[in-house]
């Protein structure tokens, strides 16, 4: 048993499964967005989608999605290739540092997603 | 001529490995590389290798050859040599102790970390413990592993998480013991498992199963254990 307080859900299998299902909620989403895009958007039919109460719901839902597939991702590549093991103390500094990087901007698009969707 | 390119490092007297070449005529045969091997170690001694059994069954011949893992003794010239050239190598990812000789104490470490050994609490039978012909049947492609590391050493997450991810050698055992009907800790091991890398590191690359000279498929086991655990956990 291996712990990390820094996993997205603590567990192994959590973090797999999670990673499975907001990868088909993303696929879904980005196949939806390419529909909608692909016969022509201007601005008055775009802003009819997102109008819609379920566009902004399932818009949401993909951003959440993102953000937890982007960190279970990223963390997994992280803890490849930064590790004590490889470059020593340098290897957690940087890991640490990145990490919290990575959740900061993970953070502030789902805050600025938010106010994208409801704040107009 | 067969080009003969050996890894060769001293860690007590050279400052870096190197790769030393060699001329080798095979006669026409097509020999197995341990039969190379040995040849060239009749001409210089000091070239280091591990072997036992040369027949595929104790595992201790595990090389790099022509990049790409394999027990040296049942891989015959025919099925590796490229434009007449063949470089072995030491099995990648693990500390070399002398040339082609590693150090396995970290594979070996992932191995005890699954116990391998069968765990059951309930008071023994006067002969033995029974298993059903479709019981036993599960564990085939499983028992046969050798723990040659050709596997465990060709897989990239193990080469980054040695210490953290059992690798695909260990968790085929673990999942032997976990498919045997005789043993009684299925839960705790699964318990051991659930971790962001014991199990999960593996991203199913599947070198292990292209490399397994016993044909086995690791990648398979290990489904079957994300699975087991999927079932005991939802």
């Amino acid at each position: 048993m291996v712990t990390s307080v820094t996993s997205f859900g603590r567990s192994g299998l959590s973090d797999w499964l999670l990673q499975r299902v907001s990868g088909v909620i993303l696929l879904a989403y980005f196949l939806f967005i390419l529909a909608a895009v692909a016969g022509g958007v201007d601005y008055a039919s775009w802003r009819a989608l997102f109008d819609q109460v379920w566009v902004k719901v399932f818009s949401l839902m993909a951003l959440l999605s993102l953000a937890a597939h982007a960190w279970i991702g990223l963390w997994s590549v992280l803890t490849d290739y930064l590790t004590e093991r490889l470059m020593g103390t340098t290897g957690n500094v940087l890991r640490i540092s990145l990490q919290l990087l990575i959740s900061l901007a993970l953070f502030i698009y789902v805050v600025w997603g938010v106010q994208i969707l409801w704040g107009y | 001529m067969l080009q003969v390119s050996i890894y060769r490092y001293n860690p007590e007297t050279d400052a870096k490995p190197r790769m030393q070449d060699f001329q080798f005529d095979t006669q026409g045969k097509d020999l197995m590389v341990l039969d190379v091997l040995e040849q060239i170690k009749a001409q210089d001694t000091t070239v280091t290798f591990r072997r036992s059994c040369r027949e595929g069954v104790c595992g201790s011949d595990g090389l790099n050859i022509n990049g790409k893992n394999g027990l040296a003794c049942i891989t015959p010239l025919s099925e590796v040599v490229k434009n007449n050239k063949l470089v072995i190598r030491p099995l990648p990812g693990l500390p070399v102790i002398r040339d082609l000789i590693v150090d396995m104490s970290q594979f070996y470490a992932q191995y005890e970390k699954i116990q391998p050994y069968l765990i059951n609490n309930t008071p023994a039978p006067a002969i033995e413990r029974l298993q059903s012909p479709e019981d036993r049947a599960k564990l085939d492609g499983l028992y046969e592993c050798i723990l040659c590391a050709c596997c465990s050493t060709s897989c990239p997450s193990f080469w980054w998480n040695p210490d953290r991810f059992i690798g695909p050698a260990g968790l085929l055992q673990a999942y032997r013991f976990l498919a045997d009907s005789r043993d009684t800790a299925t839960d705790d091991r699964l318990s051991r498992l659930d971790d962001p890398f014991s199990v999960f590191r593996c991203h199913g690359i599947q070198n292990c199963v292209n490399v397994c000279p016993k044909g086995l498929n690791p990648t398979r086991a290990i489904g079957h254990i994300r699975n087991m655990l999927l079932t005991r956990a939802t």
